[in-house]
């Protein structure tokens, strides 16, 4: 062997100090369980670190020296990484050094010891050693802990393995430096534990260990009585207490629930307080949150417009359900809407597909890498529960922060650095995506700096799924009375407990932080192979996911199949002990399914569950008895009527008004429109994303056929994704989407208006069947409540009923009906400095079918001598546009959509397309024409010149570059089929603008001017280095 | 006789349907087949003739890629595998497939004993990454890589830069010709990041054991199945040899 590892041996079991600190999360104590002592604790405590061999650089350790550069400005002269690995229990000094040569260490390129070793023998001036909190999902140490089980064959404990990382660190001045690095870059102090120790106090003999878990067991009661006989105040004091996120209607109502004779005479028999128990209030909470109950989309709004009045009985049925109601007459491909986990669409004989799109902002501020996973992951399950379980075949990540170059002392109190979020929520939606096996098709990341106050990260799903499986429809489920609930997947902790309430609430400094879960994506994949194969053999009869709310969610929900059921809580599987029952029921950890079983196949689906390594627990029974039930060793702590606990919660009654802004034509000119262009190609929003979405695994599964970059050197980027869905056919699925939340600064139903156009453009662009696209919604809202706190919420609500009307009157237009949607309502930050509200944001996501992928059309221009026109109208539509954002200009007309007459440009694209006679065709979006026509150049390694004559006299040269109006698409023909091009496109807006040329010459005139006159090469490289930090 | 190949999955394996895909384009007869199938009934490896590692990430790729993975099948029908491997049959290790069969010793196995000689470890870009690599195959006698010159590829991984336990080794990889692929440069220039897309020594992007039966390589060439996985498809050029190839050199060697 020719690796070379050590067994120190122990000298002193002295422990110098035991660093116990206290950290209040929720009325919980989370102890940091860092031991630094001289000398190892005790004989049931190891440690194992892993190093690389010198010859074998660690390209890590620059990545972490990049980013700790960038992001604190210290310059640190070297960085080394250790793995470390803490074992509790009973190893032998053979035990360990088995385990280093067969599973730890590589024998080519890397080194070991059993012991603290590395801090000591290697130079440096300061070591930092970096571990999850106690209780926090640790995936490293649980492999680990399967690893060893394998190799020593006895079972060990997830939570008796330990990873942490050790750096060691040249060139720190201080212990102030190490420690700035570690909570800014290293460390992320909700979720993370850090310790620091200097080269004297390595030297002086100080080692850094971890203690054993501590395990407590609770003691009846098994619950408490949640006394609701107090005055107004004191409930909603109760509902502060408890981050139940009730409101004093909602409080009333529970009240006088509780108060009827019937209720009490029901709970007398039962041995159950005349109040409810904790559990019952916080289900109660749970399912009538904002985020699971949709209560201000349901609420009945009395809205004014300048003089006109109107009674709206909820957005949702109104607008999104209401145009799907419509649309739906003419399709019959919708095979389950607006009902389940995700809408299913039949795709063609034999298969459909289902598309989910949610949100995970308030995780992804206070904890972005945990946060984004398990928004990714989640959404997945989603996918998964859906009908009879679907399987996913791609993802579409798109996110809104601050503004990455924001200075710290811009920055409100408590919010991490919108640098820091999106590199945290980037990593956390690179790893669940790619660990699952599902590629990241489709994206896009935009700033603004209202997103500083909570950032949108929006995860969203596709599946594909048999139209029938075992011979019956597999868009629904098939539960029944008697059926056994099984919860399947992972084990439950504290994590992410009240993130459904929290969810319905602002930021603050002091936000909860037992919200923030940590996803593990290998155990899930785990269990979706296994549920895929427990679905084509019948093993089950019903299936939804565990996201916010756990249990209390899922079965709630499958429960209304059957209007009934009982669980017993101390089934439920733990990842260690001293969950109340409540927190159990309640409990977000992640990766875990709901199913319901019938009686007759449970053995077999807990056999296979076990031979595939993912754990099943039958937990409780599906009834008809009208309540939903929990027991905890024997105690009934839970009965709740179905009725009361599903349709109790009092519809909201809301005021929104809406005022018209005048919008007017601004007459700015400025001249230097090269230099225009290319500061238009730096800015965050236009560059390039490529450093970024190049970590995505987009192909795995070999189904993406137009991937996220396209063009000549693979960097262009693409207006959407194309997916071949079978390797024995042609037909395929197109995905688009569409965002410009900054037109809300004008008018909400034309941010919503673009947002849809530019989702239906890109894909019809792309190749799509416009009679076969569908739609789905993601409201982000900043709260619409009027109250003390939003003294406005008047206006934002009537924004939001502004843009729900143009969901329903562009959707309608385009035939592309809303197959399902999400909203986030809360999206605030209140703090010192006052408060900072999201721009009100719709995200419009499109999944299209395309009957022959061969057909699909990329962006860039293919040929030197082909034509390019400009497809669609152009006006004088700068108002909030890139370009005077860029400016900081106010003001100026919003770009309008006109769906009518765009929806006949489609249809003649779609048969331009099916002709063959399209080279390229790219969407116009930020920035407009200018900088669509320099993405398709460069990314073609072609030059252009063109003119802009032809759009007209009425727009200044200003408004022809830079105009965002919507409808509008950028082609290339081959002069061969011009001819059929114009007599298809006759009597459309269809300009000629000019051809495009070898070289890198690219030139835009309007008359006798030469208003730009560039390099490509000089504009691609703006435009791809401006984000690549 | 359609010829039988296994593709082992499970544990975060990931990339096995469109391998499947692949042999059966190829004309073979795939069965993807979760390793505790096999654990249960070992002798059913001896009704195949391709044993395929798919990509993925198997265990998260925690404490190292392909590590457990490697370590269960070892475990459990290490003896079943020799005898595949012995018998002339044909393995192909993909992505974490390849890093699976590396760290078992399957490739290289220069002392015949499947000892671990080589490793994959973190691209030096210290980043995972999804982009497509222009590849030159090397003088070789493997059946999977018959009558291939050049492939454009995809690669995605984070821990593909291939390194090897020291010089004298490498020196003897390519004297014994069981280099299969290089990384490579269109234009015949210096292979730097990104054509190499992770810093392997000497732009090593898949190997053999010393009789060729066994190959395993980072790039996925079941990425690479359908003319249109090509980046460049929508120019209509005439795309080079499909990935899908090498499958069919797989298939071919048995007929």
């Amino acid at each position: 062997m020719t690796f070379s590892y050590a067994v120190v041996q122990d000298h002193f079991f002295r422990v110098f100090s035991v660093f116990h600190c206290y950290k209040w999360i929720f009325g919980q104590e989370w102890i940091t369980d860092i031991v630094i002592s001289f000398q190892r604790t005790s004989a049931m405590n190891h440690r194992i670190e892993i190093k690389r061999k010198p010859a074998f650089k660690d390209g890590r350790e620059n990545k972490v020296l990049d980013v700790i550069r960038e992001d604190t400005g210290i310059k640190p002269l070297s960085v080394r990484l250790i793995q470390v690995y803490h074992l509790f229990g009973e190893y032998t000094g053979h035990d360990l050094n088995r385990l280093i040569l067969e599973l730890f260490c590589d024998p080519v390129c890397q080194e070991a010891s059993a012991s603290f070793h590395f801090a000591r023998n290697m130079d440096h001036d300061f070591v930092i050693e970096v571990a999850y909190l106690p209780g926090v999902t640790d995936n490293v140490g649980r492999t680990a802990a399967k690893g060893i089980g394998h190799i020593l064959g006895r079972e060990i404990k997830d939570s008796h393995v330990r990873s942490a990382w050790l750096y060691l660190f040249k060139g720190l001045r201080s212990k102030k430096e190490a420690e700035h690095i570690a909570k800014k870059v290293l460390c992320n102090t909700l979720i993370e534990q850090y310790s620091i120790l200097s080269k004297n106090e390595v030297d002086s003999g100080k080692i850094i260990s971890y203690s054993l878990p501590r395990e407590a067991h609770i003691k009846p009661p098994y619950f408490f009585e949640m006394d609701l006989q107090r005055t107004d105040q004191g409930l909603k004091a109760l509902s502060d207490q408890y981050v139940l996120s009730l409101s004093l209607e909602e409080m009333h109502a529970i009240r006088n629930h509780y108060r009827k004779s019937s209720v009490r005479k029901d709970r007398k028999t039962h041995n159950l307080p005349e109040n409810p128990t904790d559990m019952e209030l916080e289900i109660l909470a749970q399912t009538w949150s904002e985020h699971c109950k949709h209560k201000i989309f349901a609420a009945s709004i009395d809205y004014r417009e300048g003089r006109k009045r109107k009674k709206i009985d909820s957005l949702f049925k109104t607008y999104i359900k209401g145009s799907t109601e419509k649309i739906k007459k003419t399709r019959k491909d919708l095979l389950s809407v607006f009902v389940d986990n995700s809408g299913i669409v039949r795709f063609n004989e034999e298969y459909a597909y289902c598309v989910k799109v949610e949100t995970h902002n308030s995780p992804s501020a206070l904890d972005p890498y945990g946060g984004a996973m398990t928004g990714i992951v989640g959404v997945n399950r989603d996918i998964l529960g859906t009908g009879m379980g679907a399987y996913p075949i791609f993802n579409t990540d798109i996110f809104c922060f601050g503004s990455p170059f924001t200075s710290e002392k811009a920055l409100p109190e408590g919010l991490l650095h919108p640098r820091r979020i999106f590199r945290g929520v980037h990593r956390g939606i690179k790893d669940g995506g790619n660990e699952s096996g599902i590629p990241t098709v489709n994206g896009s990341i935009i700033f603004d700096p209202s997103f500083l106050g909570k950032p949108l990260v929006f995860c969203g799903t596709g599946g594909l799924i048999p139209v029938t499986i075992n011979g019956r429809l597999s868009c629904r489920k098939y539960t029944r009375p008697g059926d056994i609930v099984v919860m399947c997947g992972g084990r439950i902790g504290k994590d992410g407990i009240h993130g459904a309430t929290f969810s319905s609430a602002h930021l603050t400094e002091t936000s909860p932080t037992s919200a923030v879960q940590i996803g593990d994506p290998i155990t899930q994949k785990k269990m979706l192979d296994f549920l895929m194969e427990a679905r084509d053999q019948g093993l089950y009869s019903g299936i939804t996911d565990n996201g916010a709310g756990g249990l209390s969610s899922s079965v709630g929900e499958m429960a209304q199949a059957t209007d009934g059921a009982v669980l017993y809580l101390e089934k439920c599987p733990l990842k260690y002990d001293g969950l109340r029952p409540w927190e159990i029921l309640l409990s977000e950890a992640q990766e875990r399914m709901s199913l319901a079983v019938p009686k007759d196949k449970l053995e077999a689906f807990l056999t296979l569950s076990k031979k595939r390594d993912v754990e099943s627990t039958p937990i409780g029974e599906f009834s008809d008895t009208g309540y939903f039930e929990c027991y905890y060793k024997g105690t009934l702590v839970c009965r709740l009527e179905m009725k009361m606990l599903h349709e109790g919660v009092p519809k909201m009654e809301l005021e929104a008004v809406f005022e018209t802004a005048r919008e007017e034509r601004l007459k700015i000119q400025s001249t230097d429109y090269g230099q225009n262009l290319l500061y238009l190609l730096s800015r965050p929003n236009v560059a390039s994303k490529e450093s970024w979405v190049r970590m995505y695994d987009h192909e795995v599964q070999a189904r993406t056929v137009l991937k996220p970059f396209c063009g000549k050197d693979n960097d262009g980027p693409s207006d959407g994704a194309v997916l071949k869905m079978f390797p024995d056919s042609c037909e395929g699925l197109v995905i688009t989407h569409g965002l410009v939340p900054r037109y809300s600064k004008i008018d909400t139903y034309q941010m919503a208006a673009n947002a849809v156009d530019e989702a239906v453009r890109s894909a019809v662009g792309l190749g799509a069947n416009p009679l076969k696209l569908t739609g789905l919604d993601n409201f982000c809202w900043p709260d619409p409540v009027q109250s003390k706190h939003t003294p406005d919420g008047k206006q934002k609500l009537g924004q939001l009923v502004r843009a729900c009307q143009a969901v329903h009157d562009v959707t309608i237009a385009y035939q592309c009906p809303c197959i399902s949607g999400k909203d986030s309502m809360k999206n605030d930050y209140r703090g010192k400095r006052g408060k900072i509200s999201v721009l009100p944001t719709l995200l419009f996501t499109v999944a299209g079918k395309i009957d022959d992928i061969r057909k699909a059309v990329s962006f860039y221009f293919k040929r030197p001598g082909s034509a390019i026109y400009l497809l669609g109208q152009t006006h004088p539509e700068l108002g909030a546009s890139e370009y005077y954002d860029m400016q900081e200009i106010k003001g100026g007309c919003v770009p309008k959509v006109h769906p009518e007459k765009a929806r006949i440009l489609y249809r003649k694209i779609h048969q331009a397309i099916g002709e063959r006679l399209l080279e390229s065709v790219h969407d116009l979006s930020d920035g407009g024409l200018a900088v669509a026509l320099a993405e398709a150049a460069f990314s073609g390694n072609l030059g252009a010149i063109v003119q802009l004559e032809t759009m007209g006299n009425t727009l200044t040269s200003e408004e022809k570059l830079f105009s965002e109006s919507p409808s509008r698409l950028l082609v290339s023909v081959s002069p061969d089929n011009e001819r059929e091009f114009k007599r298809i496109f006759k009597g459309e807006s269809c300009c000629y603008l000019g051809k495009t040329v070898l070289g890198t010459d690219i030139i835009f005139r309007d008359k006798d001017a030469i208003l730009i006159h560039e390099d490509r090469n000089i504009l691609k490289s703006t435009w791809k280095e401006a984000l690549n930090f | 006789m359609k010829v039988k190949v296994l593709i082992l999955t499970g544990y975060g394996i990931n990339a096995e349907k469109e391998l499947a895909w692949a042999f059966k384009m190829a004309g073979g007869k795939p069965h993807i087949l979760h390793m505790e199938d096999v654990i249960e009934n070992k002798s059913l490896m001896r009704q195949y003739q391709i044993l395929a590692f798919p990509g993925g990430f198997s265990f998260g790729d925690h404490i190292a890629s392909g590590k457990v993975y490697g370590n269960l099948v070892r475990h459990h029908f290490l003896d079943e595998v020799r005898a595949f491997v012995s018998s002339e049959k044909l393995v192909i290790g993909i992505c974490n497939g390849f890093q699976i069969i590396t760290k078992m010793g399957l490739v290289p196995d220069l002392d015949g004993n499947q000892t671990q000689t080589v490793s994959l470890i973190e691209n030096t870009s210290g980043r995972f990454e999804d982009r497509w690599v222009h590849l030159k195959v090397q003088p070789n006698n493997s059946p999977w890589l018959r009558n291939l010159d050049e492939l454009y590829l995809p690669v995605r991984h984070g821990e593909g830069n291939f390194v090897v336990q020291s010089p004298e080794l490498l020196y003897l990889l390519n004297q014994q010709h069981q280099i299969g692929l290089r990384y490579s440069h269109p234009q015949g220039k210096e292979v730097e990041y990104p054509y190499n897309p992770n810093g392997s020594v000497e732009n090593i992007a898949g190997i053999l054991n010393r009789k060729g039966n066994v190959f395993g390589l980072m790039p996925h060439p079941e990425a690479f199945i359908f003319p249109e996985n090509h980046p460049n498809w929508t120019e209509r050029m005439k795309p080079g040899p499909l990935g899908l190839e090498i499958f069919e050199n797989g298939i071919e060697y048995f007929r």
